[in-house]
């Protein structure tokens, strides 16, 4: 399994790239962690006629916490530096809960964050959570700059709004609200494995369990991790009691709307999205900062 | 014979090297003027080939050649069947490259010969072929009814069928007062070794010589076969057996590129290297398991087994490997396992269809069986209302019916024996090891929104196939005493058992003794390492072999000494009279210089050497249990095994350290197999299943700690050492322990499970089809 | 046919500098041009983990990586663990514990276990059992290697 011929260049700024992306636009993939990539490469499932090594961009490896509390991650910055930092660990500990579960840290001594958004795998975390936390993707091109909302970010399977001439730089998270309780659950084969069906659920919660605000995103379940709006709405002004509890898992698994596969049917992942769903929730209330769910 | 050595459990001399990176693994195996050889597999499960053009690949730079079937056609023979050759499989046998037609997603369709692999799979994806697709047919029961044919010359997809019957069937459900009708599916998975196949190829031109590097298994059957294809005298043919990365029978079995690799040497004139990759590996490397049993029971209402009634089927692919029928008829063959059961009628079906073809994978057949006949005795147990366990012990076959005839449970061969084994005790020592009695409490209980299930599966499993191994032991000196093998190593430590062996036998230091295995140039006869033979036919055979020097030397040492050789003691490498210890006669070192090609002394052949072959017609039968505690979220379907127990009693262990290594590896194999794994084709015969993210192996957070007990309460009467075979026995009742522990977890939602793997999707669907069922 | 480029790194202590295709991975650039076939390759597509080696001093999958992006790099594969005839811990611990049959996968363990070590000295057997859930072992079931691990610890 060896990669068909291409065309390596490896940019030692971020101009350059964009030059490289500019001109050579869809004939061209960044390699950025490669733990996606190189795999569809190896197996030529992938055989981008140019690959722009983007790993010497050094300015796109940063974390950053603004004044306001507003969290930045430079694209290229490795998983494993995300999962280690203290600035993440105190100031955003949902993200720093998941990255775990990202894989195998062997994966995420090499994977980045931006890398794993602009892959949109449907089942992987880091989208999820970017979605759950209303990020935001700062995107460059030769010619100009834009920022686009997660929620307008994923389209399908595999693909998502950027355009081939245009490099995911920064993912930037809204400050983190004190008042957060966040819940994360999935189901995988295996630990590390992307999952059959997961749920990130951030909730505005008092302290007798009364739900101000809920953010409830469920990954595994279709072409995009998703929303379910029905589901957010129902928890919002309710206190989140065993009842609300499991007319939730029903709520959310009859939003759902999940393909089949080899691992699991759609209503495997419909009905198990239900139980994730509320699990999630459970572990927001609980407020227990676990560690993903086998 | 002394027991220094053996049942130590002694650390491996072969670890050094593998551990700093110094093995020679095949691909470590560099040749001056090397080439690199790729694959061409077919896309299509099946297809007629119209056209295949070389052109566009051949223009490329770096690319050699491209042989494709035209090429190989004056050489081409049909693969031949080593093992169980069930009247009619000869039909359905596989040649190395398609000749006009492909009939399943892998097969290999031209080979492309390049300076590397980069550019040999460069040249793949150059190669133009058409292909005019036909209709696949993925199912055993489609396949039966005919309406696509693979092999058009037989006509039909039933490659072979039998029954066997043992004592009056009609008689027995006639006597019976319980009856149990049922069909259970095993899924189709492999043993997937972390190396991949992989071969390097040289030809002498000037000499007509091959030295082929990677063969392993059953290397002497294999240069056979390469013999005969390419019409060359075996003694032309040298078989060198490197490292090898694990086998578990699926590694070594002759396979198209057996040929193909050594024929593009021999053409090209240059040394050729062919490594498999993963997911060629995954498609075109021996499937297994997949069987289909349609079986009935019956019984007393007390639990007495009076017979059973089954038809297995077995999916064998497109092409019938070289193990012949043996999948299916192993399964048929022990499917009674360690119980009395007066009356056995089986029909052996081998059936084809557009997929890889079917090997042998650790076990083959006994998982199987012991899968279906433990689920159907805890169906009976649960319908009867009898505690699993009692009624386990109330039908086993009892230690004082040693040995145990079964009967003919083979179409062809001896009938099955039993030759020693005490059932009963080894199973109470598995419920012991895991407090059954301290646990039954929990079956089929929610705790934590979990339900709880112990699961029980007993096995006999047959090792030590023969019919020969031999063993060359040779001195040169005091510390150094060489022995050659006829048996290969796929990892599991003959370099150091058999020394173990050696050094008791002879009374010598470990050390003394360098194991040299593998390939053919040890040993000029050799049947091979697989079906937990190795300790059993090759241990016994070096233990031979230094008798018979132990025997020569003291022969040689009598006519030297003018004394009755009977009156002389060989141990410890020196010579002296019985009862006189203390005065040694005649050191190692002399002993050599008086077995020389010179000396009076020694009236056989030259040399202080021995040559042993052990010779065995009949099968020892290791046996056990195994007890799995589990639980099963019924919210996500996953199963979580909280224990595991394996209890095995192989008659006499070697190196203790070894067997438990054998049997905890064997069972999270097999633990994951029946949770994890499964070779997964579409109704067009597409593997779905192609990638290690999709063919999900078990790792170290899969893997439950197993609980593993070694018993030696009964030696094999059929070889001098007692052994037994030690390598398949933590696999053999894995899917049955583990099925029978979901279905007691499950038990108040009626599911009773009869097909594998306990995928969560799987154990989903059966817990929603019980819940709409009941409302 | 592949564009080349010149690569400077150190592997083991050692430097080096070759010329190679730019498609060339790492894994292959180790075993075919440096000789160093203790890295081995058991899947390709990043999962088994038997072509783990250490790339300034993380663990890897050097069949995930092109040889080019080594430029400048420092590397340990299994061949630098022992000291001439004197094994590292780990080695020791492995073949005391009997951590391997087949050894095929035993170079991609130690090399995450030297990793594991170096950050986490102590660790629990949960967080052995974890660090080494990327590489997978057909042979042994773990256990062993869990053991000789822990056996290795603080020093070993």
């Amino acid at each position: 399994m060896k990669p068909a011929p291409f065309e390596y260049f490896a940019p030692t700024d971020i101009s350059e790239a964009l030059d490289l992306l500019a001109r050579y636009s869809d004939e061209a993939k960044i390699l950025a962690g490669g733990q996606s990539l190189m795999p569809l490469m190896n197996m030529r499932l992938a055989r981008p006629h140019v690959l722009v090594d983007i790993n010497r961009l050094t300015a796109l490896s940063h974390i950053s916490l603004g004044t306001d509390g507003a969290l930045a991650i430079g694209a290229l910055t490795r998983q494993r530096a995300i999962e280690r930092a203290s600035l993440v660990q105190t100031h955003y500990p949902l993200l720093a809960a998941v990255m775990p579960a990202l894989g195998h840290f062997q994966i995420r001594n090499r994977g980045t964050i931006g890398g794993s958004i602009v892959h949109a795998d449907p089942a992987a975390e880091l989208p999820a959570v970017c979605l759950a936390l209303e990020a935001e993707f700062v995107l460059r091109s030769a010619v100009g700059q834009r920022t686009v909302k997660a929620a307008d970010f994923f389209r399908t399977y595999l693909t998502t709004a950027i355009e081939p001439v245009e490099m995911l730089v920064d993912v930037r998270f809204p400050p983190w609200q004190a008042q957060w309780r966040w819940g994360f659950q999935e189901i995988c084969r295996r630990e590390g494995d992307f999952a059959l069906v997961g749920a990130v659920a951030v909730l505005q919660l008092d302290d007798d369990a009364m739900c101000r605000a809920a953010r409830l995103t469920m990954f595994g379940v279709g072409g995009t991790p998703v929303r379910p709006q029905r589901a957010e709405d129902m928890l919002s002004g309710q206190r989140l009691d065993a009842r609300v509890l499991d007319q939730l898992a029903h709520v959310v698994a009859a939003e759902l709307e999940p393909d089949s596969d080899i691992h699991a049917s759609a209503e495997y992942r419909r009905e198990v999205g239900g139980v994730v769903a509320r699990r999630a929730v459970a572990m927001a209330i609980e407020n227990a900062g676990r560690r993903n769910e086998r | 014979m002394d027991q220094t050595y053996i049942g130590a459990p002694i650390r491996r001399r072969e670890d050094l090297r593998l551990l700093t990176g110094r093995a020679t693994f095949t691909d470590d195996i560099k040749l001056p003027r090397m080439l690199h050889a790729a694959i061409l597999r077919s896309p299509h499960a099946h297809a007629r080939i119209a056209s295949i053009d070389a052109a566009k690949a051949l223009a490329l730079p770096g690319v050699v050649a491209v042989f494709t079937f035209q090429d190989i056609a004056p050489s081409a023979k049909p693969i031949p069947l080593r093992l169980y050759p069930l009247p009619g499989l000869e039909q359905f046998l596989q040649y190395p490259l398609a000749r006009d037609r492909v009939r399943y997603v892998g097969e290999p369709v031209a080979v492309v010969v390049a300076e590397s692999r980069y550019l040999a799979e460069d040249g793949l994806d150059a190669m133009d072929v058409t292909y005019e697709p036909l209709p696949a047919v993925t199912d055993v029961r489609q396949s039966v009814q005919g309406q696509v044919i693979i092999h058009a010359e037989p006509g039909t997809n039933l490659a072979a069928r039998y029954t066997l019957a043992l004592g009056d069937i009609e008689d027995a459900f006639r006597q019976a007062t319980y009856t149990r009708k049922e069909v259970f599916k095993v899924h189709r998975h492999t043993g997937n070794p972390l190396e991949t196949r992989g071969l390097v190829a040289s030809y002498d031109a000037g000499r007509g010589e091959f030295t082929v590097w990677g063969e392993t298994k059953v290397p002497h059957f294999n240069r056979a076969v390469l013999a005969s294809f390419l019409d060359v005298p075996e003694s032309k043919i040298h078989f060198i057996e490197p490292d090898v990365g694990g086998g578990f029978g699926i590694r070594g079995e002759f396979y198209p590129e057996d040929f193909l690799i050594p024929f593009a040497a021999m053409n090209l004139g240059r040394p050729v290297k062919w490594i498999e990759d993963r997911l060629e590996h995954l498609k075109a490397a021996n499937h297994s398991r997949e069987v289909l049993c349609e079986v009935e029971l019956a019984a007393r209402r007390d639990g007495t087994l009076l017979g059973m009634r089954a038809h297995v089927y077995g999916d064998m692919g497109a092409y019938i490997r070289t193990h012949g029928g043996l999948v299916p008829s192993s399964t048929a063959a022990l499917l009674t396992g360690p119980y009395h059961v007066p009356a056995y009628e089986c029909t052996v079906s081998c059936v084809m269809t557009n997929k890889m073809g079917l090997g042998t994978y650790r076990a083959p057949g006994r998982y199987e069986s012991c899968f279906i006949r433990e689920r159907l005795l805890d169906m009976l147990a649960t319908d009867l209302e009898i505690d699993p366990a009692e009624l386990r012990l109330r039908n086993f076959i009892q230690p004082s019916e040693m040995p145990y005839t079964v009967g003919k449970t083979r179409p062809d061969g001896p009938p099955t024996v039993f030759d020693s084994g005490d059932y009963p005790s080894a199973f109470r020592r598995a419920l012991e090891e895991i407090d059954y009695n301290e646990l039954k409490p929990l079956q089929g209980k929610r705790q934590h929104g979990r339900y709880h299930g112990i699961g029980l599966g007993c096995f006999v499993k047959n090792t030590g196939q023969g019919p020969f191994e031999g063993a060359r032991v040779v001195v040169s000196g005091a510390d150094e005493i060489a022995v050659y093998l006829g048996i290969t190593s796929l990892g599991q430590g003959h370099e150091t058992t058999m020394a173990q062996i050696c050094a008791d036998t002879l009374g010598l230091p470990l050390d003394t003794f360098t194991i040299f295995h593998g390939g053919t140039e040890m040993m000029p006869f050799g049947v091979g390492t697989f079906g937990s033979r190795g300790a059993v036919m090759a241990g016994n055979a070096v233990h031979l072999a230094c008798l018979k020097l132990r025997d020569k030397a003291l022969a040689i040492a009598g006519r030297y000494l003018k004394l009755d050789a009977a009156q002389l003691v060989f141990r410890h490498g020196e010579v002296y009279r019985q009862g006189a210890e203390d005065r040694v006669l005649l050191g190692l070192d002399e002993l050599v210089r008086l077995a020389g090609p010179a000396s009076p002394y020694n009236l056989e052949e030259p040399g202080l050497e021995a040559t042993a072959y052990f010779k065995s017609t009949q099968l020892t039968y290791s046996y056990g249990a195994h007890v799995a505690h589990v639980t099963v979220d019924p919210e996500t379907g996953k199963v979580e095994v909280l224990r595991y127990v394996v209890v095995e009693d192989i008659g006499r262990c070697i190196n203790p350290l070894i067997v438990h290594g054998q049997t905890v590896g064997a069972a999270v194999q097999g633990i994951g197999a029946t949770i994890l794994e499964e070779l997964v084709y579409d109704d067009n015969g597409q593997l779905l299943s192609g990638t290690f993210m999709d063919y999900t192996l078990p790792t170290s957070t899969d893997a439950p700690s197993i609980d593993s007990v070694i018993l030696e309460e009964a030696p094999s009467p059929l070889n001098p050492l007692g052994v037994k075979g030690a390598g398949e026995g933590g696999i053999v009742a894995t899917g049955a322990a583990l099925a029978n522990a979901v279905s007691h977890a499950l038990a108040s939602l009626g599911i009773q499970v009869t097909e594998l793997p306990l995928s969560p999707d799987r154990v989903r669907s059966w817990i929603r089809a019980s819940t709409a069922h009941s409302s | 046919m592949s564009a080349k480029q010149t690569i400077r790194l150190t592997v083991n202590g050692r430097t080096y500098e070759q010329t190679v295709e730019v498609r060339m991975t790492l894994a292959d650039f180790l075993r075919e041009e440096l000789n160093l076939t203790g890295t081995h390759l058991g899947c390709e597509h990043g999962i088994c983990g038997a072509c783990t080696i250490l790339f300034d001093g993380e663990a890897v999958r050097s069949c995930l990586l092109l040889a080019v992006q080594a430029h400048g790099a420092n590397l340990t594969t299994v061949e630098g663990l022992a000291q001439g005839e004197e094994l590292h811990p780990l080695q020791r611990a492995f073949h005391e514990n009997h951590g391997l049959q087949c050894g095929f996968c035993t170079p991609g363990f130690l090399m995450t276990a030297v990793a594991l070590l170096r950050e986490t000295p102590s660790p629990t057997e949960a967080q052995v059992r974890e660090a080494i859930s990327g590489n997978i072992c057909r042979c042994t079931g773990y256990a062993p290697i869990v053991q000789a691990i822990l056996q290795a610890r603080g020093g070993g």
